[in-house]
């Protein structure tokens, strides 16, 4: 301590703060120099490769992943709702409920499509309707609905008993109080953790490449890894992930406009 | 003997509770509460917070269920698991101290719900009492408003004028103005004493002593969870006979002019 000499806290942060910005400069050089440029853009943004890939990115694989991500998120909300308000509920309902919620919850993604599109058609030698897409859509909507009910669960013990109280002395019944009352209210709380599943989800629909899809069928990631094995290169995977961001980001961003707008009582 | 059903016709008084207990866990809030109310009957309860005052209010209409005792609302047995407390409500309105408007609804909306819901009266039909309740609690111009945009004493007459679209023949009132700022509480008082006026049957936890003495018919002193006083509203807060509604009294009237030797250990809050 003794060997250096004592310098003022504003010397002391304007002398930590050129050191940072010093470091931030080395690494950067040291990438940019210890890099082969070519070789990197050779492999990952081949305008050759990206001339080819583009419009079956646009036309059919973010089409792809779009519709098996709002379709999954649409069916398991509802179901998230419903298994919400059974686990409130509690009875054996409720018990099925909470079990649904847990097993989902707990077993990877992947295992859930996986035995929806292969595991039952091997046991039952019944087939889901819709091929890969249809067993595909399926497990996910299983899965967002176990997530997501925890969501809608929380969203729902959030609004005031006060307000379930006021129903209740005007004559209406449980149900109606849940439906007219309490859910409405609920679901306004929850539409920021809501986004943050949906962005969730659709990072997950690149799971289905294990669903085996035909060439129409195929979403963001399953088109990036069979364009990469055809072309040799690794652009098109480059591309699929700037995909992936001009959705997520976006939506990102709006999670955190709406939980500021939603977030003081109105 | 009980009805399972609100009896509307019955000259029965319509509100008899008899041995009415509540315990929270190991905590007796209510230890034994008799007390009719006569139809048209304003009966006000008073007495220090944590007195059980609230709760005997809340069981009233089974927003606590009672730990024994008997409560007759409207000829039904509300403690009956038979009886269909639902339909009982309906034709018993509550007020509550934080108001607990639905903030999703606006001003009419919050009035138009229930009707529609429970009493399946036509949309037409509900938003006309609705706009007359509304009207009579002197907010006519803020029927559209969401609750957020309104003055804490215009959501408690909001909600005034929502329990009274259902056409009740009992009024709950708990502790109405607590919860308001000191210029708001008037307007409230001005609303509740108009529907005294009118006849209602009101049951009134307040601590708005010259409400009581001025419009309820008759007043209750409670305290450590039974009725410890009782009488004609003028009588008993003019001159109470015991010595627990003395303390309690003169506490609230006079809150600057305390006389240490009258604290007993029944303090006041």
């Amino acid at each position: 301590m003794s060997a250096l000499p004592h310098l003022k806290p504003t010397v002391r942060r304007r002398l930590g703060n050129t050191l940072s910005w010093i470091l931030a400069a080395a690494v950067i050089l040291l990438i940019i120099f210890a890099t082969d440029w070519a070789k990197i853009q050779k492999q990952f943004f081949n305008p050759t490769v990206a001339a080819a890939s583009w419009p079956t990115i646009l036309t059919i694989a973010l089409k792809n992943t779009l519709i098996y991500t709002v379709s999954s998120f649409i069916l398991g909300s509802a179901l998230a709702v419903l298994l919400a308000v059974l686990k409130l509920a509690g009875g054996p309902l409720g018990l099925f409920a909470s079990a649904f919620i847990e097993i989902f919850r707990g077993i990877p993604a992947l295992l859930t499509i996986f035995t929806a599109a292969f595991v039952i058609p091997l046991a039952f030698g019944f087939k889901l309707p819709g091929e890969g897409p249809g067993a595909g859509i399926l497990a996910l909507t299983i899965v967002t609905g176990a997530y997501a009910a925890e969501i809608v669960r929380a969203g729902i013990q959030a609004v005031s008993p006060g307000q379930s109280e006021a129903a209740r002395s005007l004559g209406m019944t449980s149900s109606q109080t849940m439906f007219w009352v309490v859910l409405p209210q609920a679901l306004r709380i929850v539409i920021p953790p809501m986004t943050n599943e949906f962005v969730m989800l659709l990072k997950d629909t690149s799971l289905l490449y294990v669903a085996g899809f035909t060439v129409t069928q195929k979403e963001l990631t399953t088109f990036g890894q069979d364009a990469m094995s055809e072309a040799f290169n690794a652009t098109p995977i480059v591309m699929v992930a700037v995909a992936y961001l001009v959705v997520t980001l976006p939506l990102t961003y709006l999670v955190g406009l709406l939980e500021k707008k939603l977030d003081p009582k109105r | 003997m009980s009805n399972l059903f609100p009896d509307l016709e019955s000259s029965a008084p319509p509100v008899v509770i008899s041995g009415l207990h509540k315990s929270f866990g190991s905590n007796e809030v209510l230890k034994g509460i008799d007390l009719t109310v006569t139809e048209g009957e304003v009966v006000c309860v008073i007495g220090p917070s944590g007195s059980g005052k609230s709760t005997l209010l809340r069981c009233v209409n089974m927003l606590e269920t009672p730990t024994s005792g008997s409560i007759r609302l409207l000829g039904a047995e509300m403690t009956d698991p038979d009886v269909e407390v639902d339909q009982v409500r309906t034709h018993v309105g509550m007020v509550f101290q934080s108001f607990n408007l639905f903030p999703n609804m606006t001003a009419i909306g919050n009035c138009v719900i229930a009707q529609r819901q429970v009493l399946k009266r036509s949309k037409a039909e509900a938003v006309e009492i609705a706009k007359k309740n509304l009207e009579l609690v002197g907010l006519a111009d803020r029927m559209s408003y969401h609750p957020a945009k309104l003055s804490g004493g215009q959501q408690q007459r909001v909600a005034i004028a929502r329990a009274l679209s259902m056409d009740p023949k009992i009024m709950l009132f708990d502790e109405p103005t607590a919860a308001l700022d000191p210029e708001l509480v008037g307007d409230v008082l001005a609303v509740m004493r108009d529907l005294a006026m009118a006849g209602m049957t009101m049951i009134v936890v307040t601590h708005e002593m010259l409400f009581a003495r001025d419009v309820s018919d008759r007043t209750i002193f409670m305290d450590a969870g039974v009725i410890v006083e009782e009488g004609p509203s003028a009588e008993l807060i003019a001159a109470p006979t015991e010595r627990r509604t003395q303390i309690f009294l003169k506490r609230v009237l006079d809150p600057t002019h305390i006389d240490d030797s009258e604290l007993g250990e029944t303090e006041p809050d």
